[in-house]
């Protein structure tokens, strides 16, 4: 039998908001040192009331607006109960009874994965633990700093559709500078069960917790989806519903123990805070703060000469979309931009992902300038390119240094295209009666004259002109 | 009876119950889970007062948490046989001229009338509630004991208006409070509920007071107020529930009691509240974790909610056809010390007369052992008659 997987996902996001949640710590990118940034409120002492930070629900508004979902307007706060020596007050504030954003969709492929809801919640500490004293450690640092949990429908039927779908999220997030997705800022709750092909019916159900690398969320899902349909064709185990967690070391999941999955989270509404009213206005505000979607910037990009596929590519990654913006507005031609991004460096880095992509926009203007001024050759830009990504060097200094910067003189080269061709009977000959190859032997013996620093592009140019002269 | 927990200077002449912080001294709230607790900063209400010249004498004794009838069941009491409140006994033996008080379950209303003298509960949402050790956040209350009104008006002045650190704060900048009201023609409604619950001694003392007021020119008309046991049982869940979660925070992690022996989280959770906390708390605690498991929300914390809104309309509606409400605080005004396994049983029964006000945020005063209620932001009335037959008899 054949059998498909159904799979949920909790995405939880840190947003980007210069201040915790509900005081006036600083927020996600702040403290360096462990409890570096804590007051009294978010570290859970007596006599401390929150207040809500707007920004918060502005950029969870935004997240909203992104998912297609409906806002609601009129949003509460509630209090989630358990304990936990890194949730200081014992509750979580968390929105149980009426979140922020309902009813999304957002569209993978040619697939559409339903949002169930978006709600902001404040993220708890994080313990050390210290095995050669035995002891634990509390850093409430991340305490109270703001998250949105992105709950979506039951709708992915594969690992490929998650790992696309976080992808896009990732992206989209980072595009509107909701959250920066910062390593570990991102972090999956993956809901998990397999039924026959064309079941209409729900099979028991493992959630796992806590998870953040793509690869190992695929893994996951691989290996649940294995044990599941074990389960049920060969009857190694009896399927319960459960919290499990990944192990990247035994490359497993495991059932987590009882208690790390409190029974009844007592929810009810928070008297501290009152319900925030988002009226026409406010949202207005919100929807008109907006940055650009990708589909609208790869427009921009169009217009600006850029071929559609091109300006889809560039148009799909805030990164990219800031690298090209910066350079262009240094007065660099967009089109020869473009092909510097698409080509040169994305050819450099192959094998990292976009984010590594940490150029100064300057020095990639300066490249390029110098190559369109004909100051230096591209083949010297590329090689400086590289030199840039790797050890992030100075342009014009790794240019002198190296001596790419000779000047190109084209009356020299001019005429050492016409010294090769007039030392060349048989070759000039040979390309005349027909064998094009000729050239290719012309041109490398051009090439090695000047030892790599003339423009191929111009020189193959010339030397056809003459040829056929 | 130990009236001071912690003394901070002789010669003030405001203190402030041991539930509301004061930056530098320990605030205990009467709970050993709190006996070396010291606040990094004061209370609103607190910082207003030394702003306006005021002096902190100390920290006044109250019950666990403020949730007892008197203040008896405090971790630092002794064996006391008449049960009084601390903070009303130092107003009323003129070692200070009032005292803050937090109003949660009715001790600062009761303790005035036990003792003679007046407290008023303002409006909710009028009085910062930043700083004070909370309980239940929906309804409790920072409140004024002084000798008479013309003292807590003086002193309810200071402390009332908008905190932006209290996201329950209501947007007023400064409250003008007045005595100058007439008696003379205001409506008064004796709620006959309450007043058939009070024992004699506390019904002859009402009837003195109607008496005063009819004097002075008032209307006392009796009427019926059917939701006060509505009133009584859904503020008692509001109450522990709220209480329950907000206790939850003294786990003996990061401050406050830790027991000396366990073995695990899960013990030193265990073992320290059950060593530090005192049996009504942890009667509360267990009423509150209750009525918010998942099967019983519904059935009693969100239908408290909505008795709550009822219960407003309908006092409303009595405050639109008269000026204020009059009722008991307390069904005597002599209390004994009793087991305190009771001590659960006995706070309910006794909030039935204190319950209205708290649960619908209604601003109450005691004054010469009767409780007056009026419409929100009506303090004015309330003093103005206390202020008035405290004056008449005196």
């Amino acid at each position: 039998m054949k059998y498909e997987l159904v799979i949920g996902l909790e995405t939880h996001v840190e947003l980007s908001t210069d201040s915790k949640l509900f005081c006036s710590c600083g927020g996600h990118s702040s403290p360096k040192e462990p409890n570096d940034c804590v007051c009294p409120a978010c570290s859970g002492m007596p006599g401390m009331l929150p207040v809500t930070n707007k920004h918060a629900i502005e950029l969870a508004v935004k997240a909203g607006f992104m998912l297609n979902c409906k806002i609601n307007q009129y949003t509460t706060f509630d209090k989630k109960s358990y304990y936990y020596p890194d949730l200081p007050s014992a509750y979580q504030i968390t929105q149980w009874f009426n979140p922020v954003c309902v009813e999304g969709s957002v569209e993978i492929g040619d697939r559409k994965i339903g949002i169930k809801q978006i709600h902001v919640e404040e993220d708890a500490g994080k313990l050390v633990h210290d095995d050669a004293t035995n002891t634990s450690f509390v850093d409430y640092n991340r305490t109270s700093v703001p998250l949105i949990e992105i709950v979506s429908k039951p709708d992915f039927r594969s690992s490929d559709e998650v790992i696309a779908y976080l992808k896009k999220l990732k992206s989209s997030l980072q595009f509107a500078g909701i959250s920066e997705c910062e390593e570990g800022a991102m972090r999956c709750d993956v809901n998990i069960s397999v039924r026959p092909e064309g079941s209409d019916e729900l099979g028991v159900r493992s959630e796992i917790k806590n998870m953040s690398s793509l690869s190992e969320i695929k893994d996951a899902i691989e290996f649940e989806k294995v044990r599941h349909v074990d389960a049920i064709e060969r009857h190694t185990e009896m399927l319960v519903q459960e919290t499990r967690r990944w192990d990247d070391v035994k490359r497993r999941t495991f059932p987590m123990r009882n208690k790390e999955t409190a029974a009844d989270y007592r929810y009810f509404p928070d008297p501290n805070l009152m319900p925030v009213i988002i009226d026409d206005e406010w949202l207005a505000e919100i929807r008109a703060s907006m940055p650009a979607t990708a589909e609208e910037k790869g427009k921009v990009y169009e217009e600006m000469g850029i071929a559609a596929k091109e300006a889809a590519v560039l148009a799909s990654d805030r990164k990219l979309c800031d690298v090209f913006d910066a350079v262009v507005a240094s007065g660099r031609n967009p089109k020869t931009v473009a092909s510097w991004i698409l080509t040169e460096c994305m050819g450099i880095m192959k094998r990292f992902e976009i984010e590594d992509l940490n150029i100064a926009p300057s020095k990639l203007s300066r490249i390029i300038e110098l190559v369109e001024t004909n100051e230096i050759t591209r083949a010297a830009g590329k090689k400086i390119l590289s030199a840039v990504f790797e050890k992030d060097v100075d342009v014009d200094a790794f240019c002198e240094e190296n001596g790419l910067n000779a000047k190109v003189d084209e009356s020299a080269i001019v005429s050492l295209v016409e010294k090769v061709i007039a030392e060349n009977d048989k070759a000039v000959a040979d390309y005349k009666s027909g064998k094009t190859k000729a050239m290719q032997s012309l041109f490398g013996l051009i090439m090695k004259e000047l030892r790599g620093t003339g423009d191929p592009a111009m020189i193959r140019k010339l030397l056809e002109e003459k040829l056929n002269a | 009876m130990r009236l001071y927990i912690n003394e901070i200077n002789k010669a003030g002449n405001i203190a402030v119950d041991d539930t509301i912080l004061v930056k530098g001294t320990p605030a205990t709230a009467g709970s050993k889970m709190l006996e070396n607790f010291t606040p990094l900063f004061s209370a609103e209400a607190v910082e207003r007062l030394e702003k306006s010249g005021y002096v902190i004498s100390g920290k006044t004794n109250v019950g666990e948490f403020g949730l007892d009838l008197l203040g008896e069941t405090s971790y630092f009491n002794e064996k006391d046989e008449k049960l009084v409140g601390a903070a009303a006994e130092l107003v009323k033996n003129n070692e200070v001229k009032a005292v803050l008080n937090v109003d949660l379950n009715g001790a600062p209303r009761r303790a005035a009338a036990v003792s003679g003298v007046d407290f008023i509960k303002p409006t909710y949402g009028t009085v910062s509630r930043y700083g004070i050790i909370a309980c239940a956040c929906s309804g409790e209350q920072i409140g004024v004991t002084a000798k008479n009104a013309e003292d807590v008006k003086e002193i309810l002045s200071v402390i009332a208006g908008h905190d932006a650190k209290d996201g329950t704060s209501l947007p007023t900048e400064k409250y003008e409070y007045s005595l100058e009201e007439d008696v003379k023609g205001k409506k008064i409604a004796l709620i006959k509920e309450l007043y058939d619950m009070a024992s004699d001694e506390v019904k002859a003392n009402m009837d003195a007071y109607v008496a005063s007021l009819k004097k002075l020119g008032a209307e006392v008309e009796e009427i019926s107020l059917d939701c006060v046991k509505s009133a009584q049982t859904a503020w008692q869940i509001l109450m522990s529930a709220e209480t329950t979660n907000n206790l939850s925070r003294f786990d003996g992690v990061k401050y406050g009691y830790r027991t000396p022996e366990y073995k695990n989280i899960d013990e030193l959770y265990v073992k320290s509240r059950t060593e530090a906390f005192s049996f009504l708390t942890k009667a509360t605690i267990i009423y509150g974790s209750d009525v918010l498991a998942k099967g019983k929300y519904m059935a009693c914390y969100d239908k408290s909610l909505r008795i709550r809104r009822i219960v407003t309309d309908k006092v409303k509606e009595v405050l639109a056809s008269y000026d204020a409400i009059l009722t008991p605080v307390c069904k005597e005004t002599n209390y004994k010390s009793y087991d305190i396994l009771e001590s659960f049983d006995k706070v309910y029964e006794e909030s039935v007369f204190t319950a209205v006000a708290s649960i619908t945020g209604l601003p109450a005063m005691v004054t010469k052992g009767v409780q007056l209620i009026s419409d929100s932001f009506r303090e004015s009335v309330l003093l103005s008659i206390a202020d008035k037959v405290e004056k008449e008899e005196a």
